[in-house]
């Protein structure tokens, strides 16, 4: 646990965070990997973790039976993978597939939204960081929406 | 400090002009010698001149007029690689009549030149520094000099990266170059795409969201960011959110350029003509009217 501590400790998303709080969430995680093509989860599964990846590639999918699988982001090293765990009715919104080999640390959302309604300082601190991911996600996907390399721009 | 075109306008990088001794205004007569297809909507031109004496020597970031007899005149920056002076390499995207006219040359036809017009792209500026080279969709066929004149005199640069975003897989210009320059050790390239499907092993996702994953000296780094206005516009405040200050942060404008050489005033913005004053722009001094309306 002291080498999940340590990375998790030192991650950008956890910087900061008193450390009470940090040894809580070391507390809920561990280390998992993926195979190449391994699914992490599936659109519409329920969603009880989240994700710090350490090295290795994750494509966020939505399938549609015309198309096909389309991929929509790519996430990487030091990337966080997943906030559905921490919006009702949690679950997941997209496929989360592994492109190649993939380590990451996975953390127990569901343990940790327990704790964030007992105690909302922690609950305060998590949303905080999870808004920042969100927001950057947000204004990725009105770029991408804008299309500014179609012939129109 | 951060200025503005209307206070005041100087632009670092005005020095560098067309040659005065010819009539600025007369093209040169060019014939193609190949045609390469690099996307569905994509093309570059390899262009000699017929009158074999002619060099043409160019800076990067410089642009021609090209003149299709019968149809017009547009201004295309020059994608070739500066160290060779006997022809012209020209990248051109098919979005109107000219350009489309353009796809239907052959080996062989002639068409007018002008040029080259313009300023650079700040590679002696950037001697000693960090490059980051940012480019979105066809605005990579301009920064190709760049990393022409860069990798050149590579021991004269510090780290040099290449961060290059457009829509789909089959977008990706120069897909061979850019494989090829992956491959180096002395250079960084991240590709991402807009959107694709699942048989990309690359990455989606915005341009900007490649800024995070290079590694450079923000305090003494030079940026370049060529694409379109909006792609420049975000890529611009990510550098600057990652540490890279606006006078650092270098864009190509390319709006409304008829004449090339502030005659014809189409391309005035504030107090500047693109053309003649540009089209290389430091951010800090073209900020402000990359979000104005109605210019």
């Amino acid at each position: 646990m002291e080498n999940l501590e340590k990375i998790l400790a030192e991650h950008p998303f956890l910087q900061g965070l008193e450390s009470h709080y940090l040894d809580l969430i070391v507390g809920c995680a561990s280390n998992v990997k993926f195979d190449a093509g391994q699914f992490i989860f599936h659109e519409g599964e329920e969603a009880n973790q989240f994700y710090v990846i350490r090295n290795g590639k994750v494509a966020l999918e939505i399938f549609s039976p015309e198309r096909g699988a389309i991929e929509i982001d790519t996430l990487e090293e030091g990337d966080v993978l997943g906030w559905s765990w921490l919006i009702p009715p949690y679950h997941w919104r997209f496929d989360a597939r592994a492109v190649e080999l993939t380590r990451a640390i996975a953390l127990d959302g569901k343990c940790l939204r327990n704790k964030c309604e007992e105690d909302h300082d922690l609950g305060y601190q998590l949303l905080k960081r999870f808004a920042h991911i969100i927001e950057q996600r947000l204004q990725s996907t009105r770029l991408q929406l804008l299309d500014v390399y179609g012939t129109h721009s | 400090m951060a200025h503005t075109l209307d206070n005041e306008f100087i632009n670092p990088n005005s020095q560098i002009k067309s040659p005065p001794d010819k009539d600025p205004m007369l093209p040169c007569l060019f014939s193609v010698e190949q045609v390469k297809k690099e996307t569905h909507d994509t093309f570059t031109f390899y262009l000699s001149p017929c009158e074999n004496k002619i060099s043409f020597p160019f800076q990067p970031g410089q642009f021609n007029m090209l003149y299709i007899f019968g149809n017009g005149e547009v201004p295309i920056s020059i994608s070739g690689n500066p160290s060779d002076e006997d022809r012209l390499v020209h990248t051109v995207r098919l979005v109107g009549p000219v350009t489309r006219a353009m796809k239907n040359l052959k080996r062989g036809d002639v068409l007018g030149v002008r040029g080259p017009f313009g300023n650079s792209w700040p590679v002696y500026e950037a001697i000693g520094n960090d490059v980051i080279v940012v480019a979105g969709g066809i605005g990579l066929a301009p920064l190709r000099p760049v990393l022409y004149k860069l990798l050149s005199q590579r021991d004269k640069y510090g780290k040099i990266v290449l961060l290059y975003g457009t829509r789909t897989p089959e977008d990706i210009l120069f897909k061979r170059e850019l494989e090829q320059l992956r491959s180096r050790f002395d250079l960084e390239v991240h590709v991402t795409v807009d959107r694709a499907q699942q048989s990309w092993k690359g990455n989606v996702g915005v341009v900007t969201r490649l800024i995070h994953k290079a590694t450079f000296d923000p305090l003494n780094s030079i940026a370049v960011v060529c694409g379109p206005e909006v792609m420049m516009r975000f890529t611009a405040l990510e550098l600057e959110k990652h540490g890279v200050p606006s006078d650092r942060i270098y864009i190509s404008m390319e709006r409304n350029m008829k004449c090339a050489i502030g005659f014809c005033g189409h391309c005035q913005l504030g107090q500047t003509f693109i053309c003649k004053d540009g089209p290389v722009f430091r951010y800090d001094f073209m900020h402000t009217y990359l979000t104005k309306r109605e210019i």
